[in-house]
């Protein structure tokens, strides 16, 4: 069934492809390969001489241990954030799938979040959390537990987390709900009618029918994890306190920008850039495949 | 097995839309009842309430004697074929028909034997590794029916299962589910929009129309006796011949009158219709029924008009035929010819006359 369209004309396809290709030249390939360039130069302090150093930005980084920390820290973050986000989505996307009355009231509310830049989030989130202002953390503060992500670090673990998965919830739903829908009644009655329950049903039926829409997400919110949260960051905690939340993204900019190390912090960015390009590649060559059914 | 047994049985959807409007219905043990009626009659949502996929507003519905308005589907013990199969799409073939004994945790050797054996009956034995999307359509059917029969249930209900099929594959299930229930004898309830599945499949067919039950009974009686004119023009193809008529007393003989048509009722009918002179009725004849005559036949029995349209069908044809205002569909010899505005006369079989009363459409 597939469509084909035949272009007789020997530069019109080309004619079409340039736009794309134009974008993908000069804001990926051209940075990239810059980036490429630096991580394998050492700049001196005052960016007047560079000199070409093999692969020992790599090695140094490796070496390092706050870069060896930051990428545990990324890790845990990125499989909270993942778990969390998917989780609950998931869980407000069953709700939604039963909701009747109101349900388009819901479900807009439930996608605004997306819509917020992840600066604007961050803000929010501060002004909320913040130890002597904010009203969650006053709130807390009469629970008897002291909150203060400016000084304890696992407080401003938390509060990034929270960010990070409160605005991926949005999108996760999105796209669970349209797997939900997709999945006919008749399934479902035909379980209910076979005996399962509605745990089982979920189980049986629903869990692995969506299982593609999962491994899609699951390959985004690590991506989103791992590059999208810079903004979360900057704004809430600036990767601090004592570099409890800088994971990778942060420090590259936080290397590169602030310590003007640039070598190292474009080596940063090649492993991130490594990272992601696997993910894709996962992505690609298993999502029609393995977890099709 | 079992039987079913709805008293008064109503479905009124949030939002006061009534689907179902008391339906009282005896289905025997054993027996092939057929819900039938158009789209939107509440055939469907009567079906599943049966089954527990829809509550049941007013009224009980018994199955074996139990009373099963608040059981859950799966508590029921039926097992239901779906219009579009159902199956589950990331199962295989023998994971599709065990699932359901594997929620009731039957040991593994008897699922093994069950599965084999609706495998066998059904002749999908080669299929049972295999996922749905790798079947055609009329595989799929029987999966589906094989999940079914491996629950080996008190009733099974079937929501249109041939409608998605090919019109020849459609023949061929309908006469193997024949088949399927003289051998397995479990009560069945089956429903279809389509009156042929309805006569071919069913002992017992129940008409359904806005969520009324209209008639009950063996696909025959509801040819030759309909109870109304719903019925009459619902069963038989192409659908039965109406037209408005008036008694008229001539001769002693009571005759049906209309602008061409003169009808002389025959004396049990007459009987039946009772003082009848002045009074109107319509009539109701089958295109089966009609003979086309010679134009100099009886005029005082016969229905005068002007052929419309010829359509050969090759074992007949259906002349459509405009008398006075009232096209009648009449089913003719193939082997004669018929000229477009040419006069005919038809004459009915008297035995197979309907007369229904003309406001309330009841058979007369």
């Amino acid at each position: 069934m597939e469509k084909r369209v035949v272009f007789r004309s020997a530069w019109l396809p080309y004619a079409l492809l340039a736009p794309q290709l134009v974008i993908t030249a000069v804001f990926f390939v051209w940075p990239a390969s810059q980036a490429l360039y630096q991580s394998v130069l050492l700049e001196d302090a005052f960016g007047l001489k560079s000199q070409f150093v093999w692969a020992d930005n790599f090695t140094a980084l490796f070496r390092n241990s706050d870069y060896v920390s930051s990428f545990g820290r990324t890790a845990v973050f990125s499989i909270l954030v993942a778990g969390l986000a998917m989780g609950i989505a998931l869980l407000l996307a069953v709700m939604a799938d039963h909701v009747i009355r109101g349900a388009t009231t819901y479900k807009t509310f439930l996608i605004w979040p997306y819509a917020v830049a992840p600066a604007v989030a961050g803000a929010l989130w501060v002004f909320m959390f913040n130890p002597r202002i904010g009203i969650v953390a006053y709130a807390m503060h009469s629970f008897g537990y002291d909150w203060n992500h400016q000084i304890k670090g696992e407080d401003a673990f938390a509060l990034i987390t929270v960010a990070a998965v409160w605005k991926q919830i949005s999108y996760n739903f999105v796209f669970f709900l349209a797997g939900l829908q997709a999945i006919p009644k008749s399934l479902l009655e035909a379980a209910a009618i076979d005996g399962a329950g509605p745990g089982k049903r979920f189980r049986s039926i629903v869990l692995p029918l969506i299982s593609p829409t999962s491994f899609f997400l699951l390959v985004v919110n690590i991506v989103y994890a791992f590059f999208d949260t810079f903004g979360i960051v900057h704004a809430t905690t600036s990767g601090g306190p004592a570099k409890a939340t800088e994971i990778l993204v942060y420090k590259v900019f936080n290397d590169g920008f602030i310590g003007l190390d640039l070598g190292s912090s474009a080596a940063q960015s090649v492993i991130l850039m490594t990272i992601v390009i696997l993910l894709t590649v996962v992505q690609f060559k298993y999502i029609e495949r393995k977890v099709a059914y | 097995m079992a039987t079913v047994a709805l008293e008064n049985v109503g479905k009124v959807y949030p939002g006061g839309v009534e689907a179902v409007k008391g339906v009282t219905l005896d289905i025997p043990d054993g027996s092939f009842t057929v819900l039938l009626g158009p789209s939107g009659c509440g055939k469907s949502t009567l079906l599943r309430m049966i089954a527990g996929l829809e509550t049941i507003t007013t009224g009980t519905c018994r199955i074996a004697d139990r009373i099963v308005n608040d059981v859950e589907p799966a508590d029921r013990d039926i097992a239901m074929v779906f219009q579009n199969y159902a199956l589950y799409p990331h199962m295989s073939v023998y994971d599709n028909m065990a699932y359901g004994l594997r929620n009731r945790r039957t040991p593994k050797d008897e699922i093994d034997r069950r599965v084999k054996d609706a495998a066998r009956i059904l002749a999908i034995g080669d299929y049972l590794d295999r996922k749905p999307r790798a079947l055609s359509g009329g595989q799929r059917q029987r999966v589906a029916l094989g999940r079914a029969i491996v629950r080996d249930p008190k009733v099974f209900l079937f929501d249109e299962p041939l409608s998605n099929l090919d019109a020849k594959l459609r023949v061929a299930t309908r006469i193997e589910l024949r088949k399927l229930h003289e051998r397995l004898g479990t009560t069945s309830i089956y429903v279809t929009h389509d009156q042929v599945e309805a006569m071919t499949l069913g002992d017992r067919v129940v008409v359904m129309r806005e969520g009324t039950v209209q008639q009950v009974g063996p696909p025959l009686e509801l040819y030759n006796k309909p109870a109304n004119t719903f019925v009459a023009g619902f069963i038989g193809s192409p659908p039965m011949n109406f037209a408005d008529v008036s008694f008229t007393e001539r001769d002693g003989r009571l005759v049906a009158e209309a602008d061409s048509i003169q009808i002389v009722v025959p004396e049990p009918m007459r009987r039946r219709i009772g003082r009848s002179t002045g009074r109107t009725a319509t009539l109701g004849i089958r295109p089966e029924n009609l003979r086309i005559a010679t134009p100099d036949a009886d005029r005082s029995n016969a229905i005068t008009g002007v052929v419309q349209v010829v359509e050969h069908l090759g074992a007949e044809s259906l002349v459509a035929v405009d008398a006075g205002g009232h096209l009648l569909i009449a089913k003719a010899d193939p082997t004669v010819a018929f000229a477009s505005n040419e006069t005919v006369r038809l004459t009915p079989d008297p035995e197979a006359l309907h007369f229904f009363d003309s406001t309330s459409g009841a058979a007369l």
